[in-house]
């Protein structure tokens, strides 16, 4: 019982970061969330529940666009894919003989900054580990999109113009640094980037929505990239 | 159409939970197909590059402003800032950019 109190401690500690700095970014997902017509409870309720940047974003996008059940459950599938492989990674990483529930609580909060710093700890994944991050990072999440639906309200547009962009920030932090070390995903990048113009601004191709746009685009350049430049052992360590 | 904001929110929430909680819970095994792990690998940053361009250009009061984030953005995460730093930086970017041309 001691060790699973260390382990939460450690993981509370090196949750504050995490906190601070979704805070700052569910800021500018609450403003994109109010401005899909979202209360503060509903837009702090989906983040305390998907934990989710890109996910939520998208969400929210295409809520606003009155989008179908269906093309926000394939969406979600495709933005979140990243998570599948997060997790059989942490399912590598977990002792074997965790239990059911404690698998369970871990996946509820996968994101990018959680897994980075679990697959960091040395020898196996204590999920109290989790549990500290996860009450420390969640909130900061959550509490973060409300206070953005709530004073998106009362900011002036030259600063809610500002804060729109931190996202995309947020974006280039997770995809640039892996470039620099790594040529095809700098190539992919920059492909994705181009094909995705093209998409938006050519006849014929810009009727299409931006939510199918985001799914063909992702499914067509990551399979055209799995069979032109397959991964070795555990290239999914950045 | 009309939909239910809480309909909404609960698909969302079933999708990227279920995502996170199969693997977890029924693959104990590493994957061994190569083309599908390599798959999973390109596609976080394939999508998350689609979802910032052009949109970022829209984002703004100006697509100057908002070229600019890009630019900045790109550079400060190159050499190494934080998350939160680029983050920030890109915001303040947009907001001293329209404060001068706006």
């Amino acid at each position: 019982m001691s060790e699973n109190k260390i382990w939460y401690k450690k993981g509370l500690r090196d949750g504050i970061p995490i906190a601070l700095g979704y805070f700052a970014v569910a800021f500018t997902l609450g403003i994109v969330a109010k401005k899909a017509g979202l209360s503060a409870f509903e837009a702090g309720l989906a983040s305390a529940l998907t934990n989710a940047s890109a996910g939520g974003y998208a969400g929210f996008t295409l809520i606003a666009a009155g989008a179908s059940y269906l093309e926000v459950a394939v969406t979600e599938l495709i933005v979140n894919a990243r998570y599948l492989l997060m997790s059989c990674a942490l399912s590598q990483k977990l002792d074997p003989n965790t239990s059911l529930l404690h698998r369970i609580l871990v996946a509820f909060d996968v994101t990018d900054e959680i897994f980075g710093i679990s697959v960091s700890v040395t020898g196996t994944l204590n999920p109290f580990y989790n549990y500290g991050a996860m009450t420390t990072a969640i909130p900061g999440w959550a509490l973060g999109t409300v206070f953005g639906v709530i004073t998106g309200n009362i900011l002036p547009a030259s600063l809610v113009s500002a804060l729109s962009v931190g996202l995309y920030g947020m974006f280039l932090a997770i995809i640039i640094p892996p470039a620099k070390k790594n040529k095809v995903i700098a190539g992919l990048i920059l492909i994705s980037m181009a094909l995705s113009l093209a998409f938006a601004k050519l006849p014929y191709l810009s009727d299409i929505s931006s939510g199918i746009r985001v799914i063909i685009l992702t499914v067509a350049i990551s399979l055209a990239a799995a069979v032109l430049f397959p991964v070795k052992e555990d290239g999914y360590e950045s | 159409m009309s939909h239910n904001i809480y309909i909404y929110i609960f698909v969302m929430t079933a999708v990227t939970f279920l995502i996170r909680v199969l693997p977890l819970t029924l693959i104990r095994k590493k994957i061994t197909n190569v083309t599908l792990r390599s798959f999973l690998y390109y596609v976080p940053y394939v999508t998350l590059a689609i979802m910032t361009f052009p949109a970022i250009l829209e984002a703004t009061g100006s697509m100057w402003s908002g070229l600019s984030a890009l630019i900045v953005g790109v550079l400060l995460a190159y050499f190494g800032v934080s998350l939160f730093g680029v983050a920030v930086c890109s915001c303040v970017v947009v907001f001293i950019i329209e404060l001068i041309i706006l």
